[in-house]
């Protein structure tokens, strides 16, 4: 099964209560597979198509308010479109699942794989002092594995969550086996786990309101102060990552998604002429994992980050390594893969002197 | 067991549900497998093709640079991919629409009149599964039942009718096959 059907399948397993979106390659057929899986026939998920990103977005707002589990899907340039109302949801303290199938940028740019939406993704693509959380699936079986997750997080951390993939691991093929079967839950049991959601206003509490308008600059800063707190929260919780071949790396290569499958390959091609190279793939790119790429710093000989743009998330490595060994940088741009002997010859030119 | 291989023609060819099939068919024998498509203006026309692994062990890059086996079905593709076979390699290539034949010395080469013969009997809708055939004859990465199975698969029931006739294209393309080199 292809990533994007995966995304749509494990969204009905996990519960979902409802899907809103509009249709840009490379990412159609996960309202493509949800329309065929018909859920409101089964667990009751609504599947809505709306009259724009924006449009969805902000339906995507309301259902979170009510404590749904809401989620969206689209590609670069309907991401952009989004960021508006990904900012109120960040600010409001809203869950959501956002599905960002990365495409070749800036503008209307390809509809050929890229990463070049890290610094929107990580670094707050709307207004103001947000962050998501962001998950970045290397495989088909984490694209529908990363579905679950992100509604637990955002959950979790009243907080969205954004699932960073692009158009190969959305149009991939690979053998997955689906999360189980999880219920929607009743009113009641939303009433329960999310308090503050606006399901009505019973005698007993007083009237839950749903904001980002805060016209107090005191109030505000309250507000942001315990956003960053939250933040803080998620960096200390919730950094996931994985290692290959790096209990005696001499030189580590920092990779996410599917460019960390193509390294991973370039490592096992370095690794047969004798290179001592391993492979870092951050899986959750916030929170970062720059406490590990900070260790890596003090026991290797340099660094190579492998990216579908220009540099962006080489920012974050060289703030790990804070100046302690050299990191480089290689990729392709607009919508270009990096084939493995690329990654290998760029290491040898930049890294292994 | 790992093969890696990829199949490249014009869009409309089959080469995309070619791949399909032969990856349900790894996946019907428990291998690990990746399919990875061509998705942009090039399937709505021009040149597509499909990347597939098949292997015994968790596949690391679903993107290539070399390939055991390249299959091309027009001779954009050929110029393209020739030089990308992996010393020692296959390269199966179809002589109807390919004039200008592969020159390297270092790899097999074979060859198959698929789409004349699929045009002679008026079976263009087949000419993937002949192909698929003959690369199955030189490279017996599955078997013809597994193929059959991944395309009952992969085929809406309302096509069932169609599987002799697929299973047949198969067997054909075995025969038609030939080697050209090494």
């Amino acid at each position: 099964m292809k990533g994007n059907e995966a995304i749509a399948h494990a969204a009905v397993r996990c519960g979902c209560d409802g899907y809103f979106g509009y249709p840009i390659t490379p990412q159609s057929e996960i309202m493509e597979t949800l329309m065929a899986l018909k859920p409101w026939e089964t667990t009751g998920m609504v599947v809505l198509q709306a009259e724009s990103e924006v449009a969805a977005i902000n339906m995507v707002y309301g259902a979170a308010g009510c404590g749904k589990r809401a989620m969206t899907s689209s590609s670069s340039p309907g991401v952009s479109l989004k960021q508006e109302g990904i900012s109120y949801i960040a600010s409001a303290e809203l869950p959501c699942v956002i599905v960002n199938v990365m495409r070749g940028g800036p503008g209307l740019g390809t509809i050929q794989p890229s990463q070049a939406d890290y610094y929107q993704a990580v670094k707050g693509g709307g207004h103001g002092d947000y962050r998501l959380i962001v998950l970045a699936p290397a495989s088909v079986q984490e694209m529908a594995d990363f579905t679950v997750l992100a509604f637990d997080l955002a959950f979790k951390y009243r907080n969205p969550a954004m699932i960073l993939a692009d158009g190969i691991t959305g149009q991939m093929m690979e053998k997955v086996i689906l999360p189980p079967f999880r219920e929607r839950r009743t009113e009641e049991e939303i009433r329960q786990e999310c308090p503050w959601a606006t399901l009505g206003k019973p005698a007993s509490r007083p009237r839950n309101i749903i904001t980002s308008l805060c016209l107090q600059s005191e109030e505000m800063e309250r507000i942001n102060l315990h956003l960053q707190a939250k933040y803080r929260e998620i960096e200390r919780n919730e950094v996931r990552f994985e290692e290959f071949d790096t209990e005696d790396a001499e030189y580590l290569i920092v990779a996410f998604g599917t460019c960390a499958r193509i390294c991973q390959k370039a490592v096992e091609m370095a690794r047969e002429e004798g290179i001592k190279v391993g492979l870092l793939r951050p899986i959750t790119l916030f929170p970062f994992p720059t406490e590990a790429i900070k260790q890596y710093a003090a026991r290797v000989k340099g660094m190579l980050t492998v990216e579908m743009n220009a540099g962006q998330m080489i920012d974050d490595v060289r703030l790990a390594v804070n100046g302690r060994v050299p990191v480089e940088y290689y990729g392709r741009l607009g919508g270009i893969v990096p084939t493995p002997d690329e990654v290998l010859n760029a290491l040898k030119e930049k890294i292994v002197k | 067991m790992k093969e890696e291989i990829i199949i490249s023609g014009f869009g409309g060819q089959g080469v995309l549900s070619m791949g399909k099939i032969l990856a349900y068919a790894g996946l019907l024998q428990g291998q690990e497998v990746s399919w990875m498509p061509s998705y942009g203006p090039e399937q709505r026309g021009g040149t597509a093709n499909v990347t597939v692994i098949l292997s015994d062990e968790r596949i690391s890059s679903p993107v290539l640079n070399a390939y055991d086996t390249v299959v091309v079905l027009n001779q954009p593709s050929l110029e393209r991919f020739e030089p990308k076979v992996k010393p020692g390699g296959t390269l199966i290539y179809d002589s109807s629409t390919i004039h200008v034949h592969p020159t390297r010395q270092d790899i097999h080469i074979y060859r198959i009149a698929a789409t004349e013969y699929a045009t002679a009997h008026n079976a263009s809708k087949t000419l993937n599964m002949i192909v698929l055939g003959g690369l199955l004859k030189v490279r017996p990465v599955t078997t013809i039942d597994n193929v059959l199975l991944g395309l009952k698969k992969s085929l809406p029931e309302r096509h069932h009718h169609l599987l002799p006739q697929n299973e047949q294209a198969l067997r054909t393309g075995m025969e038609l096959i030939e080697k050209i080199s090494q």
